[in-house]
């Protein structure tokens, strides 16, 4: 039997932009760090990194939500890799027709996109569940949220590790670059101050917003005296 | 008595199974030819375009330069068009012969590494490459082209042939890191050998076929199209 229709929820912007913070695929559901982790030591790399993975996860799941009603359980993962692996194709040859300079950059981790768990993991938990325009829609807030995630680390990482961002000279030439934040220990050292960062801030907010629901119901309870 | 709960799903066929598979991986073939079609003259035409970068870079002193193809021991002018081996040859602005540049390919870490190295045939080096296709580790791999140590094999790589001019005299080869003592060797890097290595024995099976017969039409390169 395929998967059932359940009756779906209405499409909303909530839908678009879980993925792009609420849902960060990095920082929330720390998905995909492989590549995260291994090409995001320029701003340039991870901007061709985000748009072949918007592709890809747009791509895939909308094709995976067209055809949900047609593919058994049975082999839904392995058509959904078929279908996942063909784009990652499409995006290999597209990116050598528009420079190969930047396909030599980006080396493996582009054939590498198929075993990206984000990929996988949305559309066995969305994209087979959900109408097509859901599907695309909530794909490309994942892409757009997994994008941002790979700027904000690659923008750290160049501008430390060689005082540029997008190939431009930011810091003086006198600046002394910290070539750990273009290896891979300064992956994972950017990667920790950014969690470190955004769980700091969102605990904040919970605390406040705690706060001001604790003080919201104080001012409603009748005064009780005391003796 | 049963309730919906207990009772099993409905297996679909095999055939239902089957068919499915084969309808989306129809579909996937389908899209990667039409892709594969589309670009193809794209990548060609981007290919060529490094291909010249690279001859320009790994022959500095070239102002112009010409296409030869392989002939069995002989070298025939040709174009960029052509098929076959193709060596590219290199001249001043005086029309003097400066290098030549061959291209090289060997498996590396990920897939086949391609090359274009310059080859002077003053000083029987090897001095310098390029890398046209790659796709190593980002940061491991990539570091053939950016590692010093290593870019410094190249100032003049030893590619000397033999008396009979048959093969190089000595076979270049890839050595430890740091453990590099004679010419035709280069100091792998650290953390990079399997790249390194592809490097070398790419550098060695082109020179080992193609020295002897660039060497042996010399007087033709030198001529060029005077």
């Amino acid at each position: 039997m395929t998967q059932a229709n359940k009756k779906e929820t209405p499409l909303t912007l909530d839908v678009f932009t879980a993925g792009i913070w609420k849902e960060n695929p990095v920082f929330v559901m720390m998905l995909g760090l492989c590549p995260v982790l291994a090409v995001t030591n320029s701003v340039l790399n991870s901007l061709a990194m985000g748009i072949a993975s918007i592709f890809v996860l747009v791509c895939s799941n909308a094709l995976v939500s067209a055809l949900r009603n047609f593919i058994p359980k049975q082999v839904r993962i392995t058509t959904y890799i078929i279908i996942i692996a063909t784009f990652v194709t499409l995006v290999d040859y597209i990116i050598q027709a528009v420079s190969l300079d930047l396909y030599n950059r980006l080396g493996a981790f582009i054939q590498l996109i198929v075993v990206n768990c984000l990929i996988l993991g949305r559309a066995e938990a969305y994209a087979s569940k959900n109408s097509f325009t859901k599907s695309v829609v909530s794909a490309l807030g994942m892409g757009l949220g997994f994008t941002l995630a790979l700027v904000m680390l690659g923008g750290v990482r160049e501008l430390l590790g060689a005082g540029q961002l997008l190939g431009y000279q930011v810091f003086s030439t006198q600046f002394e670059p910290w070539v750990v934040m273009i290896l891979p220990p300064g992956g994972f050292i950017v990667l920790g101050c950014w969690l470190l960062l955004i769980n700091y801030l969102e605990q904040r907010k919970t605390s406040k917003l705690i706060l001001r629901d604790k003080a919201a119901s104080h001012d409603q309870l009748p005064s009780e005296s005391f003796s | 008595m049963s309730t919906p709960e207990n009772q099993v799903p409905e297996l679909p066929s095999s055939t239902k199974l089957i068919m499915t598979l084969a309808t989306v991986a129809m579909i996937s073939g389908l899209l990667v030819v039409m892709v594969y079609e589309f670009t193809k003259p794209i990548i060609a035409e981007n290919q060529r375009l490094a291909t010249e970068r690279a001859i320009f870079k790994v022959l500095p002193l070239a102002k112009k330069r010409l296409t030869y193809v392989v002939d069995q021991d002989k070298l025939v002018l040709a174009d960029d068009k052509t098929v076959g081996e193709l060596i590219y040859a290199g001249y001043d602005k005086h029309n003097n012969l400066v290098g030549v540049a061959i291209n090289a390919a060997a498996q590396g870490y990920q897939d086949i590494v391609k090359i274009l190295y310059g080859y002077n045939q003053d000083n029987s080096c090897i001095i310098g490459f390029d890398v046209l296709k790659s796709t190593e580790t980002p940061g491991f791999g990539t570091k053939i082209t950016t590692d010093e140590g290593f870019l410094a094999n190249f100032k003049c790589l030893d590619a000397q042939l033999n008396v009979p001019q048959s093969a190089l005299a000595n076979a270049i080869t890839t050595v430890r890191h740091g453990t590099k003592k004679h010419a035709w060797q280069i100091d792998a890097i650290s953390g990079s050998t399997i790249t390194s290595n592809a490097v070398g024995r790419m550098l060695n099976k082109s020179a080992q076929k193609l020295l002897p017969v660039v060497v042996k039409n010399l007087n033709l390169l030198k001529q060029g199209q005077q």
